[in-house]
């Protein structure tokens, strides 16, 4: 076979920053983490397609900036390097802090990685969401809780205006199965599609506040 | 020194066998007129073109005249169902077909449920993929024109029961003495691996493609068969029994004949040969690998598919990691899909989303070697498990 990177033609989908970050991904955590080793969690989903991230930081109490970034994720190449990434950025120098860290938006993730195709960033860059979750969960640990910011919302059934939201309180208020969420939502099962992503979403929550 | 390449996407494109190559230079090089010209220089490109149509036929048990050129294996499954809808829709308007066919198929029969008011039936499979005889019985009605259900899946190299189907098609005709339905089957995957014989098959139309067979790209056939009414979907000149207009592609049609030939000479060593190969690499990823999953029929499947789940890593990533060791392959993964849906094939099958997230298709040919299976189960193994000890999903390990 011929050399695959002759003529300038490019052998390779994303950026090179995409590709170092991808086949060397930074703070990923490779050992069960203990408890004391972190002080907040968070995690983010893309129910469609299946991707799912978590992230633990440890917040240094006295400055509160994050000192401790770690990440694991099952996703593409896209979503393993925006991960990686949003490690480095956060904690460049002496460690973002809260506030910094939440205003991380995917597009400044997406410039860092030196761009990404456009069909991959609504399901590759869930690390800000991850984060913005841990954020919470640290205020929610140490008790500030006027501060923790909940997550906007996301329209699963546009004609049941059903949202990921009320599918999330449907199973918080005891909802165990898809069909218990249609029943609490209206969320129309019979459409292929909204069913799918319901189905998805049922199972998201569950595991997270159940599993 | 040059990086190891071990391809293994072969259901993707075969690479042009060298001997095809040198018949389309060949061609190219004669300086050939245009087959419908008058003159010496385009009765010669007629020859070629009429010499490649029989051996395709001689290929399918198929007289030449039932044999259409056309640009592609999805052109010809555009031209069979299409055409059938056009000129039978007076007939009845329902067709049915199977939830795993390929986009060529389904996405056409979108368009006549969508746009042209036709019903479509989409039968499900089994776990392994398949569809039965039975289920395509029980699914015709008095309005059913058309069954179009693919010789082997393009994924999962599941084989379906196509002569079974022809002949419960026959007999439903026979004793409600009518010509209906009429029967289509996609054999792009099949041809070079399964028996094409259109009798045994009870086929009225049949699809093929040369870029799976190491011809060159761009150049497909169907089998309609005599006395079986199409109409077009393109218009312009004669060519083609008028049912694909357009100059012929001389240098492809031979090139493509020239595949067709190797491949009958070859077959049945090949065949023995790849299933080897794909029962000793499904063996030894199963041996080496925990939780792992094979899609499709354990062996009612190509001799050359390989369809494997790894549960907890995701496809795109693991091709990835692959792609920089020099292995090629292909991923039934959303984020490998254009439109970011995980496979349908595999998600008919009824398994779980993570199923198809890792799926891995490895698909053998003519030029793989057992070293090269070697050489990726040295690789494959530390590559899963990297990956999944970055993911967040734990997989119970049995």
């Amino acid at each position: 076979m011929t050399d695959l990177e002759q003529d300038n033609f490019q052998p390779w989908f994303y950026s090179e920053i995409v590709r170092e970050h991808f086949f060397h991904p930074q703070n990923f955590l490779d050992h069960d983490l203990e408890l004391d080793k972190y002080n907040a969690m968070g995690r983010a989903g893309s129910p469609a397609c299946g991707d799912e991230l978590r992230v633990w930081l440890w917040v240094d109490e006295n400055d509160e900036r994050i000192k401790k970034f770690y990440w694991r994720t099952f996703g593409c190449a896209s979503a393993i390097a925006a991960t990686s990434m949003t490690s480095v950025i956060v904690l460049e120098g002496e460690g973002m802090t809260l506030a910094e860290a939440r205003a991380i938006t995917p597009q400044q993730i997406m410039e860092s990685l030196g761009g990404l195709p456009t069909r991959k960033i609504h399901c590759s860059v869930l690390s800000d969401k991850a984060l913005r979750d841990a954020v919470n969960d640290y205020y929610r640990r140490t008790k500030q809780f006027d501060k923790i910011e909940p997550e906007a919302t996301r329209i699963v059934d546009p004609i049941a205006r059903v949202t990921d939201k009320d599918i999330e309180e449907a199973i918080l208020s005891g909802a165990k199965s898809v069909e218990e969420v249609a029943q609490k939502t209206g969320v129309r099962l019979n459409d292929p599609r909204v069913g799918q992503e319901a189905a998805q979403l049922v199972k998201f929550y569950l595991e997270k506040y159940q599993g | 020194m040059k990086q190891r390449q071990v391809y293994l996407d072969y259901a993707a494109v075969t690479p042009t066998d060298p001997q095809v190559l040198e018949v389309i230079v060949d061609v190219e090089q004669r300086g050939l007129g245009n087959p419908s010209s008058m003159h010496a220089k385009g009765k010669v490109a007629r020859d070629i073109v009429e010499a490649s149509r029989k051996t395709v036929a001689d290929a399918l048990v198929a007289h030449a005249d039932e044999i259409i050129f056309t640009g592609s294996g999805t052109e010809s499954d555009n031209l069979a169902i299409q055409g059938v809808a056009r000129v039978h829709k007076t007939h009845g308007c329902h067709i049915v077909s199977c939830a795993t066919e390929h986009p060529a198929v389904l996405e056409t029969l979108r368009h006549l449920q969508e746009r042209l008011g036709f019903e479509i039936t989409l039968l499900e499979v089994d776990g392994n993929g398949k569809v039965s005889a039975d289920q395509v019985k029980d699914a015709i009605r008095e309005d059913t024109i058309l069954v179009s259900v693919m010789y082997a899946n393009n994924e999962i190299g599941t084989i379906h029961p196509i002569a079974d189907i022809g002949r419960v098609i026959d007999k439903y005709r026979k004793q409600n003495k009518t010509i209906y339905p009429l029967f289509h089957s996609d054999a792009c995957q099949a041809l070079g691996a399964l028996d094409v014989n259109v009798e045994k098959l009870h086929v009225d139309l049949l699809t093929i493609n040369s870029s799976k067979i190491y011809g060159p790209k761009g150049v497909g056939a169907l089998f309609v068969r005599r006395g079986v009414k199409i109409a077009p979907i393109q218009f312009g000149g004669l060519q083609e029994r008028r049912l694909r207009p357009g100059t012929e592609n001389v240098s492809g049609i031979a090139g493509f004949a020239k595949a067709v030939e190797l491949a009958g000479q070859c077959q049945k060593k090949e065949v023995r040969r790849l299933t080897r190969l794909r029962d000793y690499f499904i063996k030894q990823v199963q041996t080496k690998i925990p939780n792992t999953r094979l899609n499709g029929h354990k062996s009612e499947r190509l001799p050359n598919n390989i369809n494997i789940s790894f549960l907890g890593v995701e496809g795109e990533a693991l091709l990835l990691y692959l792609d920089a060791q020099g292995i090629f392959a292909s991923s039934g993964s959303a984020c490998t899909s254009e439109k970011l849906d995980p496979s349908h094939v595999i998600m008919a099958l009824g398994v779980p989303h993570m199923v198809a997230h890792g799926s891995i298709r490895f698909t053998l040919g003519r030029f793989t070697k057992k070293k090269d299976l070697k050489y990726v189960l040295e690789v494959l193994p530390p590559i899963v498990k990297r990956l999944r000890s970055m993911s967040p999903i734990k997989v119970n390990e049995s």
